[in-house]
C-alpha cells in the first residue's frame, strides 16, 4: 500500500511538471488546441489520482513518508526529496489542483487571443507543479525547492504581459518584498540544520518536544539568549509573512493584480498565499512550543484581518477589492494559528480557495465582458446582462461575509469564537479585530456588489451594446467553484474541526493541550443546523449583516451618501487610501534610500576602491605572473627534463630530511 | 610444482578486448578499402562489449585474481565503464577528423584499443608488475598515435618531447618500486602492505625513498606541476583527436594509479605522501590557473586547465579518508566528461583539413550554431565550477574532504585560484557570445551521431551536477 501511495503522489505531483515543459519547451511550435489538451488533460489526471488519494488517506486510514531521491550526502547532512503522505497533504492536495483545473479551463476563455497563451499554460502548469512540491515535501529543503518555485512562477505571471511597465514594477514588487521573507525562511531552515541536525521533518518534529524542556538557548547579539524554538519559529513566520502577504509584508500583493485575472486566482487566493498558513500547519509540532511565536502570529494576523479590509472599502478596482479581501481573509487564517486553532485556519483556507477563487474568476467574468475595464465607477447594473456571474458572484460574496449557511460562515465564525477562547496574550486585542473585521468584510464585498451589479448603468453606450454573459469555459468553471463555496462548510466542519472518530486532519497536527481551544469549543458544538440556528444570536453575524445594510443604504439607497461621508471624514478616508502610508514609506526610505546608498557604494567604494585597486589591481598582478611564468615552457626537452629531475630532488631532500 | 590455472572470469573484459582487437585488426588488414568502416564498428563493439560483460560482473564485491596480480573491485569496474564509455565517445567524435587529416584508420582504431586495454589492466592492477605493464601498455600506443602521421613536423616534435619524457618519468617510477621491493621482498600490493605496517617507523627510510621516486611517475602520469612540463607542449603538438583521447582516459588510469600505488599500497606513510601531494596540488592550482589565463591556442589553455583540474582531484586524495577518495573519483570521472566534451567540439569543428587552434577561432560560435555554443558554455561554466552543474559539485566535493581533514588552507588556496580560473573559462563564453564571428557562415557537426553524442555528453554534464546523488554514491560504495 506504501509503494501504491508514493507511486500515485509521484504522478500526480510530476504530471503538471511534464505539461509545463512539454508546453514551455515547444511553445513556438505547438498549436492551442494540443497546449489545452496536453495540460488541462494532464491537471484532470492530477486531480482525479488526488481524489483517490484522499479515499485512500482520509478514508482508509493510511500515510506514507518515503524518500524518492538523495539529492546530496555531505557529512551528517541528506538533502531528499521525499514526499510526506497524509491528511494535510491530502487537503491540499485536493484543493490546489481542484482551484488548478479550474483555473486552467477558465483560462481558455480569458487568455482567448493572447499571443502567449501557449507560454500561459505552461506557467500554470509550472506552479502548480511546484505548489505540490511544497505541499508534498516531507523535508525542509524540498519545501524550499517549493517555496521558491512558486515565487518564480508567481513572479514570472505577474509580469506575464511584460511591455506593461505596471506590470513590471508589480512582478518586481513581488519578488523583492517576497525575498524578504523568504530571508527569514532560509535563516529558519538553517537554524534548524544547525541545532537538530536534520531537515527532516519527523526527525524534527520527534526532536522539538526535547529541545523546548531543555530550553536550548543560542545567542544572537553577544550576551544574549533567546530560545532556539522560538527563535525558529519567529523566522518561520517571516518566512510565512511574506508569501502569505501579512502585514508588513503584504504591499506586494495588490500590485500583484496586474497578472491575468486567472493568476489572481489561483496565486494570489486560492494556492501560493496560503502556501505561508499551510507551512504553520505543517510545523504546528515546532510552533506549538513556543509561546512568544504564537502571539506574534495572533497580533500580525488579526492586524491585517481588520486593517487590510478597511483599506478594501475605498478601492475603486474591482480587482483591488477583491485582493485586500485576500489580504484580510489571510489574516483571519493567520489569527486562527495563533490561536492554535490549526484547523480552523486550514479549514478556512480551504472553503477561502473556493469562494475567493470565485469571486476572482467572477469578476474576471466582469473584466471580459467590460472589455478589459475595472474600475468599478465605470460598471454598475450588470445584473441584466450576465445572470450566471450576477448569481455566482452573490453566492461568493455571501460566502465571504459569512452569512450561514454558506461555507465562509462556518470556517469564519469558528475562527472568531477560537480568537475568543484563546488566552494567550494578545488575544483580547485579536478577538476586536476579528470582530469588527467581520463587520469590515461584509461592507467591502457588498460595496462592490452593489457598484458593479445594481444601480445606475454608467458605461458608455457603445460599451452596453455589447454586454452579453461570457462563454462557458468562464462561466462552467465559476458554477463548479459554487458547489464548494455553498456545501462545503456544512459538509465538512465537523470532520475538520471537532472530529470525533472521523477526523479530516488526524495527527497531521499537534496542538499542546493547554492551548487545544477546538477541544472546548466542541463540546458547544452540536451540529450544523444548530450552529445556523444558533447564529442569530451571536455578534459576527450581526455585524455581517449590518455591514450588508450599510452598503446597500449607501450604494442602493441613497447613493449621494458615500461622498458626504468622505467629505465629513475626509482624513480617515485619506489614510486609507494612502493605505495607512506602507507604500510610501516603502517607496521613500527603503526604495529611495536604498538606491541613494547603492549610488554612494557604487561610486566610492565600488568603482574607485574596489574595481580600480582591488579588482583591476590584482587583475594587473596575476597578468604579470601569468606572463612571467608563461616564460618557463621554453619548448626545450631538457627544460622540462631539468625541472622534473630538480623537482624530484627537492621532494627527496623535504621528505627524508 | 603443479600450474595453477587462475579463475579467469574477473578478467573476461580484459580478455575480451585483446582478443577483439587483434580481430580487428586483421579484418581491417584484410578488408578492402571501402570497407574500412568495419574497423570503426568493430572497434565501438569491443568496447560496448568491455562495458557489458564489466556490468556483468558489477554485483561481486572484490575478488582477487591471477596469483595476486590483478583485483576486480568496485574502483576498477566503475573506472573500466568510464574509461571504455569514453573511449567510445572518443573514436566516435573521431572518425570524420581522421577521414579529413588522411590518418591510417586501421592503426588508429588498433592504436587506441590497445591503449585503452593497458588502462583496463592498469586499474585493475594489483602487483608492481602487471601495473608497469598497465601502464607501459597504455603509453606506447599514444607515442605512436601522436606520430601517426610521420610527415609533419610538429606532430613528431610532441611525440618525441612525450616519448623522452615518459621513459625518464618511467624510469624514476620502476626506480622507486624496486626499491620498496627491495624493502619489502614482494611486488604484490597485498603483501607490501603487510610488510611496510610490521615495519617499525625507523625503517621507514628506504620507503620513503622509493616513495618519492613513485610519486615522481605518478604525477608524471596525471600532469601535475613539477612534472607538467609535457602537458601543454603534447596537447598542442597532437592532432586533435589525440589530443582529445591523451585529455581523458588517462586521467582516469592516472588515477587507477594514484589509488593502488599510495593509498593501498602505502596507507602507513600516508602522511608522508600526503604531504607531498599537498605541494603538488597547490602548485597544480596556482601555475595551471594563472598561467592559463594567458594562452590565446585553446588546446594550451585547456591543457593548462588540466594541470590545475589534476591538482582539485588531488584534494580528495590528500584527506586521506574513504570519502576524500570517492570525491577525487567523482572529480576526475566528472573532469573526463567535460573535457571530453571540450576537446570533442574542438576536434569535430575541425572541417577540411584545418584545425580549430585559438579561441579566437570559436568568435560568435553562438550566431553560427547556438545549440554547440550552449553546450560549449555548460562545459566551461562546469569547468570553472559554477552550480548546477556537474563541476560545481565536484569542487564541492573535494573541498569538503580536505576541510574535513583539517586543512581549510588548502580549501581556501584552492578556492582562491578557482576565481582566478573563472577568468579564462568564461571568457570563451564570452567569445562565443559576445563577439562578431569572423564569417557568418552555419557551423555543424559533421554527422548526426556526432550532433547526438555531443549533445548526450553536454546535458550528461548538466545532469550530474543536478543529480550527482546516484554517481556520487556509487563512488562512496567504491571506498
Amino acid at each position: 500500500m506504501d509503494n501504491l501511495i508514493h507511486n500515485i503522489t509521484l504522478v500526480i505531483v510530476f504530471a503538471p511538471l511534464v505539461g509545463a515543459l512539454s508546453t514551455g519547451l515547444f511553445c513556438r511550435k505547438i498549436s492551442k488546441g494540443l497546449t489545452f489538451a496536453i495540460t488541462i488533460g494532464l491537471m484532470t489526471l492530477a486531480f482525479g489520482l488526488s481524489v483517490y488519494l484522499a479515499k485512500l488517506v482520509i478514508f482508509d486510514g493510511y500515510t506514507s513518508n518515503e524518500i524518492v531521491y538523495t539529492w546530496v550526502k555531505s557529512g551528517t547532512f541528506q538533502f531528499n526529496v521525499g514526499f510526506l503522505v497524509d491528511k494535510l497533504t491530502v487537503l491540499m492536495l485536493l484543493t490546489v489542483n481542484f482551484v488548478s483545473l479550474m483555473v486552467h479551463v477558465y483560462s481558455i476563455g480569458y487568455m482567448e487571443g493572447d499571443k502567449g497563451i501557449v507560454r500561459f499554460f505552461s506557467y500554470i502548469s509550472g506552479f502548480t507543479f511546484a505548489m505540490l512540491m511544497l505541499v508534498t515535501a516531507n523535508n525542509f529543503f524540498q519545501l524550499f525547492f517549493g517555496w521558491e518555485g512558486v515565487g518564480l512562477v508567481s513572479y514570472l505571471l505577474i509580469g506575464f504581459w511584460f511591455n506593461r511597465p505596471t506590470a513590471n514594477f508589480g512582478s518586481l514588487k513581488a519578488f523583492v518584498v517576497n525575498r524578504v521573507g523568504d530571508f527569514g525562511f532560509i535563516l529558519a531552515i538553517a537554524a534548524i540544520l544547525n541545532y537538530f541536525g536534520t531537515i527532516d521533518y519527523a526527525q524534527v518534529f520527534a526532536l522539538a518536544p526535547q529541545m523546548a524542556a531543555n530550553n536550548v538557548t543560542m545567542s544572537i547579539i553577544g550576551g544574549t539568549h533567546s530560545s532556539v524554538i522560538s527563535v525558529i519559529g519567529i523566522l518561520l513566520l517571516i518566512g510565512a509573512m511574506g508569501k502569505s502577504a501579512q502585514v508588513p509584508l503584504h504591499v506586494w500583493l495588490p500590485e500583484s493584480m496586474e497578472g491575468p485575472t486567472p493568476i489572481s486566482a489561483l496565486i494570489h487566493a486560492a494556492t501560493m498565499v496560503t502556501a505561508g498558513i499551510f507551512m504553520i500547519c505543517r510545523m504546528s509540532p515546532i510552533i506549538e512550543y513556543s509561546q512568544v511565536t504564537l502571539s506574534l502570529i495572533l497580533v500580525i494576523g488579526a492586524t491585517g484581518a481588520l486593517f487590510t479590509g478597511l483599506v478594501g472599502i475605498v478601492q475603486h478596482d474591482i480587482k483591488r477589492v477583491v485582493a485586500y479581501s485576500t489580504l484580510s481573509q489571510l489574516g483571519y487564517m493567520m489569527a486562527a494559528l495563533g490561536a492554535s486553532a490549526y484547523a480552523a485556519g486550514m479549514f478556512h483556507l480551504m472553503t477561502h480557495a473556493a469562494f475567493k477563487a470565485l469571486l476572482f474568476l467572477a469578476a474576471g467574468s466582469v473584466i471580459i465582458a467590460m472589455h478589459h475595464e475595472q474600475d468599478m465607477r465605470n460598471m454598475g447594473g450588470l445584473r441584466k446582462y450576465m445572470p450566471i456571474t450576477y448569481i455566482t458572484f452573490l453566492i461568493g460574496a455571501l460566502s465571504l461575509a459569512a452569512i450561514p449557511p454558506f461555507a465562509g460562515f462556518f470556517s469564519k465564525d469558528a475562527i472568531i469564537e477560537a480568537v475568543k477562547t484563546a488566552t494567550i496574550a494578545g488575544s483580547d486585542y485579536a478577538y476586536i479585530c476579528v470582530l469588527i473585521g467581520s463587520f469590515v468584510t461584509a461592507t467591502y464585498i457588498f460595496r462592490a456588489f452593489f457598484l458593479t451589479f445594481h444601480g445606475k448603468e454608467r458605461m458608455s453606450d457603445k460599451l452596453k451594446q455589447q454586454l452579453h454573459e461570457t462563454k462557458f469555459v468562464v462561466t462552467g468553471p465559476l458554477m463548479a467553484l459554487a458547489i464548494p463555496a455553498i456545501f462545503l462548510g456544512m459538509l465538512i466542519i465537523k470532520p475538520i474541526l471537532y472530529p470525533n472518530g472521523f477526523s479530516l486532519l488526524g495527527k497531521s497536527i499537534f496542538v499542546l493541550p493547554q492551548h487545544n481551544v477546538l477541544a472546548s469549543m466542541g463540546e458547544e458544538f452540536h451540529g450544523v443546523l444548530a450552529m445556523v440556528n444558533h447564529s442569530v444570536q451571536t455578534l459576527p453575524f450581526w455585524f455581517a449583516v449590518s455591514g450588508i445594510f450599510v452598503t446597500w443604504l449607501c450604494y442602493n439607497r441613497f447613493p449621494e451618501l458615500p461622498a458626504k461621508i468622505v467629505k465629513r471624514f475626509g482624513i480617515f478616508y485619506n489614510i486609507l487610501v494612502m493605505k495607512y502610508g506602507f507604500d510610501d514609506f516603502n517607496q521613500i526610505v527603503i526604495v529611495r534610500g536604498g538606491h541613494r546608498v547603492a549610488q554612494w557604494l557604487y561610486q566610492v567604494t565600488d568603482s574607485e576602491f574596489i574595481d580600480d585597486t582591488f579588482v583591476n589591481g590584482s587583475g594587473r598582478v596575476v597578468n604579470a605572473v601569468s606572463i612571467a611564468m608563461r616564460q618557463l615552457q621554453s619548448g626545450y626537452l631538457y627544460h622540462y627534463a631539468f625541472a622534473m629531475i630538480v623537482g624530484l630532488v627537492a621532494f627527496l631532500v623535504w621528505l627524508i630530511f | 610444482m603443479p600450474v595453477q590455472v587462475p579463475d579467469l572470469t574477473p578478467a573476461v573484459p580484459q580478455i575480451y578486448v585483446l582478443i577483439m582487437t587483434c580481430v580487428t585488426l586483421l579484418v581491417s588488414l584484410f578488408a578492402s578499402k571501402k570497407h574500412s568502416a568495419w574497423t570503426y564498428i568493430l572497434s565501438q563493439l569491443t568496447l560496448l562489449g568491455a562495458i557489458v560483460l564489466t556490468l556483468l560482473y558489477f554485483h561481486h564485491k572484490s575478488q582477487v585474481t591471477f596469483h595476486g596480480n590483478m583485483i576486480v573491485d568496485h574502483v576498477s569496474m566503475l573506472l573500466t565503464i568510464f574509461i571504455c564509455a569514453i573511449t567510445f565517445f572518443v573514436l566516435l567524435y573521431s572518425r570524420d577528423y581522421i577521414k579529413q587529416h588522411k590518418m591510417p584508420n586501421t592503426e588508429y582504431h588498433v592504436l587506441v584499443l590497445f591503449s585503452t586495454l593497458g588502462m583496463m589492466i592498469l586499474v585493475s592492477s594489483y602487483s608492481f608488475v602487471s601495473i608497469y605493464v598497465g601502464l607501459e601498455l597504455f603509453t606506447l600506443p599514444l607515442y605512436a598515435l601522436i606520430a601517426l602521421r610521420r610527415d609533419s613536423a610538429v606532430y613528431s616534435e610532441a611525440a618525441m618531447k612525450y616519448f623522452v619524457m615518459g621513459a625518464i618519468a618511467s624510469g624514476m617510477l620502476l626506480y622507486g618500486l624496486s626499491m620498496i621491493y627491495g624493502a619489502t621482498g614482494s611486488v604484490q600490493i597485498a603483501e607490501v602492505v603487510k610488510v611496510i605496517s610490521a615495519l617499525p617507523s625507523s625503517q621507514h627510510l628506504i620507503i620513503l625513498f622509493g616513495l618519492v621516486f613513485v610519486i615522481a611517475g605518478v604525477a608524471f602520469k596525471l600532469g601535475a606541476v613539477p612534472f607538467h612540463m609535457w602537458v601543454p607542449d603534447v596537447y598542442d603538438g597532437s592532432p586533435n583527436t589525440v589530443t582529445l583521447m591523451i585529455a581523458t582516459g588517462p586521467k582516469i588510469a592516472a588515477f587507477g594509479l594514484v589509488i593502488r600505488l599510495l593509498a593501498e599500497t602505502m596507507p602507513d606513510v600516508q602522511l608522508a605522501w600526503s604531504h607531498a601531494l599537498m605541494l603538488i596540488a597547490v602548485l597544480s592550482i596556482g601555475l595551471g590557473n594563472i598561467v592559463a589565463i594567458v594562452q590565446s591556442n585553446i588546446k594550451r589553455m585547456l591543457a593548462y586547465s588540466s594541470i590545475a583540474q589534476m591538482g582539485y582531484m588531488l584534494l580528495g586524495v590528500i584527506a586521506g579518508t574513504a570519502n576524500g577518495y570517492a570525491a577525487a573519483m567523482f572529480y576526475v570521472l566528472i573532469y573526463s566528461l567535460m573535457s571530453l566534451a571540450a576537446f570533442g567540439l574542438v576536434a569535430m569543428l575541425s572541417r577540411d583539413g584545418i584545425d580549430i587552434q585559438h579561441i579566437e577561432d570559436l568568435r560568435g560560435l553562438n550566431e553560427r550554431n547556438p545549440w554547440l555554443a550552449f553546450m560549449m558554455l555548460i562545459v566551461m561554466f562546469s569547468m570553472a565550477g559554477i552550480p548546477p552543474l556537474a563541476g560545481f559539485m565536484a569542487k564541492i566535493g573535494v573541498l569538503e574532504a580536505v576541510i574535513a581533514v583539517g586543512h581549510v588552507w588548502l580549501a581556501a588556496v584552492a578556492l582562491l585560484f578557482a576565481i582566478v580560473g573563472a577568468y579564462y573559462y568564461i571568457r570563451v563564453v564570452k567569445v562565443m557570445y559576445f563577439d562578431d564571428p569572423l564569417q557568418s557562415t552555419r557551423i555543424d557537426l559533421p554527422t548526426g551521431d556526432m550532433r547526438v553524442a555531443l549533445t548526450v555528453n553536454g546535458l550528461s554534464v548538466l545532469a550530474l551536477g543536478i543529480f550527482p546523488g546516484i554517481l556520487m554514491s556509487l563512488c562512496q560504495a567504491a571506498f
